[in-house]
C-alpha cells in the first residue's frame, strides 16, 4: 500500500470513529496514561534527586525542585570519592564500550556479508552457532571465561572486559539478514564481470549501502556494552578499573548511602549522589534511545519480518 | 546455458575462498570467546578434585556436590519463581500496551511509545538503585500506593519474602520498555488491507486486536518469551546488589549465577561453578535450540 492510501485510509478510520467518545476510548487513554505516569515517574524522581540534600529528599514532595546549586554540590562530592575514580569510570565505559564496538563492526559487517553472500562450507552451522550463541545470554558464560582469560593472565585488564564483549553474534545475525535481503544481486554481477575484486565488490558497493546496518548494529552493540555489569564485576578487581555500572554498584553496595541505617559514613556520599550517578549512567543510553527509535524499529524489522 | 554455467562455476569457487577471509576474524572470536569457554566449562565441570590422593579424574561428582548443596534448590527455586512472577506479567504488558497503541494512531500515541520506551534505558546497576528508592515509602512517589498495600517503613519492603516480586517489578519495567517498540514495529508490519477489511466487516477493536493483530504477531511473542527467558535464568546484578545494600534480604546464593559466582570467588571450586554455568547454559541452549528449529524465524530465503 503506498503511503498516500496509507494516510487516506487512516484519516477515513480516524474520521469514522472520531465521532464517538465511547466508554472504551475513555478507557483506553486513561490506561495509556496511566501507564506514562508509571514509566516517567522514576525516570523523573532520579533526575530531580540530585536537586536535593539527603534531608529534602525525604522531608519534601518525592517529585520537588530543589535547587541547581545543590546539583554542583552532589557533584563534587561525587568527584571526591576516591579522588575523581568517577571520572575514570566514565573514560573507562567509554574505552570499554567503543573498543568493543569497533571490533564487534568490522567482524560482523565483514561475516554477515559473507555468509549472506558467500557459500562457503559449513555456512549452515556457523549460522546455527551463531544463532544460538546470539539467544544464550553473554552472563550464562561469564564464570568460564574468567578462568579461560585467567589462564593468558589477562583478567583485571581492559582487553579481559573489551575481547569478549567485542564477540557480538546478534550483530553478524543482523548483517546477514540486512545483506542477504538488500544487496542488489544485478549490480554485485556486473561488478564482477568488469573484473572488480571481491574485496573491491564488498568496500565499494556492499559497504556504502550498509549505513543502516552500521548504524543499528553500533546502537545494540553500544547499549549492551555500556551497560554491561556482570562481565566487567568478575574480571576487573581494581577499582580503578571499573566501567561506570560497576562503578555505581561498587558506590551503593560500599557506602551507606542508600542504607544509613547499617551505620555512619565519613563520606559525603547520599543518596542525591547516588542519584547523580545514576543520572549519569542512565542519561547518555536514554538520549541515544530518543534520538534512534524511529530508525531502530524499521530497520530491526525490515530484515526480520521479510516473508 | 551451458556456456553460462561453465562461466559460473570457476567464480563461484573464488568467492567461497574469500568468504572464509571475510568470515575468519569473527570466527576467531566465536571460537575464543564462544565455544572454548563452553568447551572449557564443560570439560571443569567434569574434573574432580580429590583430595585423598591430591589428584584429579573424570567424573560427575561436581554434579553431584552442586545438586547436594544446600543453596542449589532454593536458588533454582528463587529462579523459577522469578521468571514466573516476571515473565507472564511482562508477555502480556508488551502486548496489551502495543495493542493499545496501535489501536489508534495519533500524535499523543507517538508520544506515549516514546515514554514507554524510556525505562529500557535503565538496566542493572542503575535499576537497583531507581528501584530501591521507588520501593522505600519514605522516599517514593508511590509512597500512597505502598502505605494502601500496609507497608509503611522501608525495613518491611526490603524482606526475603518480597524479593522475587521486587526483581519481578524491576525486570518488568525494564524488559517493557525494551520490548514494546519491537512489539508496536511489528504490528505496523500489518497490512492496513486487512484491518480496513475486519472493520468493515463489523469487526470491532477488541476482536481486531485478539483476532487478527495478536495471531499475526505470534512469533515476536515467542521470540520474546525465549529471549527473556534465557536471559532471566541469568539473574545476578539485582539480587547480588540488594543484599550487599541492606545486608539482610537475599542472600550471596540467592541466584543460580549468584551461586556458581560464590562457589568460584568465595570457595574457590571451580569445578563447583563451571558446573553452575553448564547447567544454565544448557537451559538457554535448550530455549535458543527450541526458537531456532521450532519456528521459522530465523529461515532466510537462502535456506529454502
Amino acid at each position: 500500500m503506498t503511503t498516500a492510501s496509507a494516510e487516506h485510509a487512516a484519516g477515513r478510520r480516524r474520521r469514522s470513529r472520531s465521532k464517538r467518545w465511547t466508554l472504551g476510548r475513555t478507557l483506553r487513554c486513561v490506561i495509556l496514561l496511566g501507564f506514562a505516569v508509571y514509566c516517567l515517574i522514576p525516570l523523573l524522581w532520579l533526575l530531580l534527586a540530585p536537586t536535593k540534600t539527603d534531608a529534602q529528599l525525604v522531608g519534601d514532595h518525592p517529585l520537588s525542585f530543589g535547587s541547581l546549586d545543590q546539583v554542583a554540590t552532589a557533584w563534587h562530592h561525587l568527584i571526591a570519592y576516591d579522588s575523581g575514580v568517577i571520572y575514570q569510570w566514565l573514560v573507562n565505559s567509554v574505552l570499554y564500550s567503543a573498543g568493543s564496538l569497533v571490533i564487534t563492526l568490522a567482524t560482523s559487517v565483514l561475516a554477515g556479508y559473507a555468509l549472506a553472500t558467500t557459500r562457503v562450507r559449513g555456512r549452515r552451522l556457523i549460522l546455527v552457532l551463531t544463532l544460538i550463541a546470539m539467544i544464550v545470554p553473554p552472563t550464562a558464560l561469564v564464570l568460564p571465561l574468567f578462568l579461560e582469560i585467567n589462564a593468558v593472565h589477562l583478567t583485571n585488564t581492559a582487553m579481559s572486559v573489551i575481547l569478549p564483549g567485542a564477540f557480538y553474534p546478534f550483530g553478524v545475525y543482523l548483517a546477514f539478514i540486512y545483506f542477504s535481503t538488500s544487496l542488489p544481486r544485478e549490480l554485485m554481477e556486473s561488478a564482477r564481470l568488469d573484473g572488480a575484486t571481491e574485496i573491491r565488490l564488498f568496500w565499494s558497493i556492499a559497504l556504502p549501502l550498509a549505513k543502516p546496518l552500521v548504524g543499528l548494529i553500533a546502537f545494540f552493540g553500544f547499549v549492551a556494552n555500556w551497560n554491561n555489569y556482570f562481565l566487567p564485576y568478575v574480571m576487573l578487581s581494581e577499582q580503578e578499573m571499573f566501567n561506570l555500572p560497576v562503578g555505581l554498584g561498587a558506590v551503593i553496595s560500599g557506602t551507606p548511602a542508600l542504607n544509613p541505617a547499617i551505620g555512619g559514613s565519613q563520606l559525603p556520599i547520599t543518596r542525591p549522589e547516588v542519584a547523580l550517578a545514576g543520572v549519569i549512567v542512565v542519561l547518555p543510553i536514554a538520549v541515544i534511545f530518543l534520538l534512534c527509535q524511529r530508525y531502530l524499529v524499521r530497520g530491526i524489522l525490515a530484515g526480520s519480518v521479510k516473508s | 546455458m551451458v556456456n553460462r554455467l561453465a562461466a559460473l562455476a570457476p567464480r563461484r569457487r573464488r568467492s567461497d575462498a574469500h568468504g572464509w577471509w571475510f568470515l575468519a576474524p569473527y570466527l576467531v572470536l566465536l571460537l575464543v570467546f564462544g565455544l572454548l569457554p563452553t568447551g572449557y566449562a564443560i570439560y571443569d565441570s567434569f574434573v574432580v578434585d580429590s583430595a585423598a590422593t591430591a589428584g584429579s579424574s573424570l567424573g560427575t561428582g561436581n554434579y553431584q556436590n552442586v545438586f547436594a548443596d544446600f543453596r542449589f534448590l532454593p536458588a533454582l527455586a528463587h529462579v523459577g519463581m522469578f521468571l514466573l512472577l516476571w515473565l507472564p506479567p511482562m508477555v502480556i504488558g508488551v502486548l496489551f500496551f502495543a495493542l493499545l497503541l496501535h489501536d489508534r494512531v495519533s500524535r499523543v500515541t507517538g508520544a506515549m511509545r516514546l515514554i514507554f520506551f524510556l525505562p529500557g534505558a535503565v538496566t542493572g546497576s542503575a535499576s537497583v538503585l531507581l528501584w530501591y528508592c521507588m520501593l522505600q515509602p519514605s522516599l517514593s512517589p508511590f509512597a500512597p500506593m505502598l502505605k494502601a498495600m500496609g507497608l509503611t517503613s522501608d525495613a518491611e519492603v526490603f524482606q526475603d519474602g518480597n524479593l522475587t516480586l521486587i526483581f519481578a517489578i524491576m525486570a518488568f519495567t525494564t524488559g517493557v520498555g525494551q520490548w514494546i517498540v519491537i512489539m508496536y514495529g511489528a504490528l505496523q508490519n500489518i497490512s492496513d488491507e486487512v484491518l480496513e477489511a475486519a472493520a468493515l466487516d463489523g469487526c470491532g477493536p477488541v476482536r481486531r486486536a485478539l483476532l487478527i493483530k495478536l495471531p499475526m504477531v505470534t512469533k515476536y511473542v515467542l521470540y520474546m518469551v525465549i529471549l527473556s527467558f534465557a536471559a532471566g535464568v541469568q539473574i545476578f546484578v539485582e539480587p547480588q546488589l540488594i543484599y550487599q545494600i541492606t545486608r539482610s534480604a537475599g542472600s550471596p546464593w540467592w541466584s543460580l549465577n549468584q551461586f556458581g559466582y560464590a562457589l568460584a570467588f568465595q570457595s574457590g571450586d571451580f569445578g563447583g561453578a563451571a558446573t553452575v554455568s553448564v547447567i544454565l547454559l544448557a537451559i538457554s541452549t535448550l530455549a535458543a535450540l527450541l526458537l531456532i528449529f521450532r519456528t521459522d524465524f530465523f529461515s532466510t530465503e537462502m535456506d529454502r
